[in-house]
């Protein structure tokens, strides 16, 4: 079967001048980030475990807080507040994840030298370095959207069941918990903050893991942490850190943070007013800095 | 078609010379073994073959620049790098997959032909092999490449006896032909003296020594001395002798005037084959007996430069 599959669409390839060079594109791309997704299984696995726990946790709840309660209104209270606090943990999970991810994407493969096998095949540089970056940059987002979704699903039968079997109705959950906003939302802000605010942030953290020689984590909180050092001592200002703490808080979209969506999630919604932000442009640029300096280094370095 | 052509190719590291100069040129169909001690150049000028390495001088592989086009090279050629490289966490089925994705010149079937004449099982992952069964593992990848050039930097490092005869055997029976070309670096010359066309010895970045073996073999010849002609051999100046349970082995160049890495000109005999036979046994040296003779003549620090 297999053999025969892969066999297949070879033999065309091989006789054509053209077609190879379309392989070269988009083949070689699929079978990296695949790569990495069998090489690095906590990707999946750690919002997985975040999720389970979570639903375990309000399993817990339901079962003992929920029904403990007599006054019913208290009860409805219990299960519809997890909800955000769910998505929550699972969105951390997943940056807790890339950061780690990316510091060791390029860095692994040169410790265990495994990087003379990567190179002894025709992958280019840079579609290395992009199927490491599309871990953290795109990847990571949309699988803890999908994650959350389902959770969320799954919390929300959980809760319908236990209101029903209770004798209560259910519907006051499906209407009072907005999940459908709260998901245009994340998607949102999945695509907004984590795919392209934080892009400098993961492109800096590949772009040390292409570099160090050990101890990346270090590396890659020294010298930010230094400039913001020697800003305070030289000039007494603080430019330096609270631009990388707007870099952290999501930047013209941390008011979109999942955390305060309950007050009224559409009318964060402000594209018009995130493109516009310098912030968000000046980030990809330094994203796409970082990025090019990552491919040449890979480029230059060897097995350490 | 020359495959490799390299001249003056340097190479530094720090105020370490890897590199000195090298001329170098490799046609299709060869089989390449290059010879030298430890830290001689050897790696570093292969890795500057395969693009992962800069370098100055003049260097094409197959009409490329590797450096700057390593992934197009790449179709061409493959590489197994000293001993295990292959990820460790990969499952042999992942390793079929992988390849077969982002090579467009991979052939499956050949490569689960080859692994299905080994013990190798499809799920089992790299770190669960042992060596000998990794480096069968890469060879089954490469062979299934229909690449022109093989390069193998140290590819039998560490294995027994078994899987280095059947190596090279799978290389010679399933894998070359004459639009194949393939470079090697070893330490074990004793596995190789049959299986190259070219010989090339190496030392602190120059070449010392470039020839073909058909010329090795009419140009050096050993002779085990019968004791009482001792003086008399000597007299003709070999360029080695040794002692073995008594006997002295000398060993000859039959044109010492031709410096060594000069194609030599095979009819006229600078010390005569039939006034040797006259004083001993004669035999063709082994590639070992030969590097210590032209190294231990090119004295000084052996591990002087870096790999």
């Amino acid at each position: 079967m297999n053999t025969q599959s892969n066999a297949m669409p070879e033999s065309p390839l091989g006789s054509q001048g053209i077609a190879p060079a379309a392989m070269s594109e988009t083949r070689p791309m699929y079978w990296s980030v695949r790569r990495e997704l069998w090489e690095n299984r906590s990707i999946y696995i750690a919002p997985l475990a975040v999720a389970a726990v979570t639903v375990f946790g309000f399993l817990i709840a339901t079962i003992g807080r929920a029904m403990s309660t007599t006054d019913l209104a208290q009860r409805r209270a219990v299960l519809e507040e997890p909800y955000t606090f769910a998505m929550f943990l699972i969105m951390g999970a997943a940056f807790v994840v890339g950061i780690f991810y990316s510091l060791d994407a390029l860095h692994g493969e040169r410790r265990d030298r495994s990087i003379l096998f990567w190179k002894s095949l025709p992958v280019s540089d840079l579609t290395t370095v992009l199927s490491k970056a599309s871990v953290p940059l795109v990847i990571l987002p949309l699988f803890s959207f999908a994650l959350t979704v389902a959770t969320q699903l799954i919390m929300l039968l959980l809760g319908s069941t236990v209101l029903l079997a209770s004798g209560l109705s259910a519907a006051p959950l499906w209407t009072r918990v907005p999940l459908f906003q709260m998901w245009m939302m994340l998607l949102y802000h999945m695509v907004a903050v984590h795919m392209i605010w934080y892009a400098p942030i993961y492109c800096w953290m590949l772009l040390v893991s292409a570099w160090t020689r050990r101890a990346a984590f270090l590396w890659a909180i020294l010298p930010p942490l230094a400039i913001g050092i020697v800003e305070k001592l030289a000039f007494n200002t603080k430019h330096f850190a609270s631009m990388m703490q707007y870099r952290f808080s999501g930047g013209p979209e941390a008011v979109g943070m999942p955390g305060s969506l309950k007050i009224d999630p559409m009318t964060h919604l402000t594209p018009g007013h995130f493109l516009s932000s310098p912030g968000m442009w000046a980030g990809l640029i330094v994203a796409a800095i970082f990025l090019a300096v990552t491919v040449r280094l890979r480029r230059y370095q060897g097995p350490i | 078609m020359t495959v490799i052509e390299a001249r003056g190719l340097r190479k530094a590291f720090g105020t370490t010379t890897a590199l000195d100069g090298v001329n170098l040129r490799v046609e299709e169909g060869r089989i390449l073994g290059i010879i030298g001690p430890n830290g001689a150049g050897k790696t570093t000028a292969l890795n500057a073959v395969l693009g992962l390495t800069p370098y100055q001088g003049e260097l094409r592989v197959l009409g490329r620049d590797p450096w700057t086009e390593r992934d197009q090279l790449m179709r061409d050629v493959c590489f197994i790098a000293d001993v295990a490289v292959l990820p460790r966490w990969m499952r042999v089925s992942q390793a079929l997959d992988y390849v077969a994705g982002v090579h467009p010149r991979f052939d499956r079937a050949k490569a689960e032909g080859f692994l299905a004449k080994t013990d190798i099982r499809h799920t089992s992952k790299v770190r669960e092999l042992s060596k000998g069964m990794v480096t069968q593992l890469h060879l089954a990848l490469v062979m299934a490449i229909d690449a022109k050039l093989l390069v193998l930097d140290e590819p039998t490092l560490g294995l027994d006896i078994l899987y280095r005869k059947q190596f090279y055997d799978s290389l010679l029976n399933d894998y070359f032909d004459r639009s194949r070309t393939i470079v090697v670096t070893t330490h074990q010359v004793e596995d190789v003296q049959n299986v190259l066309t070219d010989l090339m010895f190496i030392q602190r970045g120059r070449i010392v020594l470039d020839c073909s073996m058909e010329e090795f073999e009419s140009r050096y010849l050993e002779v085990t001395v019968h004791p009482e002609r001792v003086a008399a051999a000597r007299a003709l100046k070999p360029i080695h002798q040794r002692q073995v349970l008594g006997r002295s082995i000398l060993l000859f160049d039959l044109k010492p005037d031709l410096k060594s890495d000069l194609k030599s000109d095979l009819k006229s005999d600078h010390v005569d084959r039939q006034k040797l036979a006259t004083l001993g046994d004669l035999r063709t040296p082994g590639i070992a007996d030969l590097f210590v003779a032209v190294m231990g003549n090119n004295t000084g620090q052996m591990q002087g430069a870096a790999r």
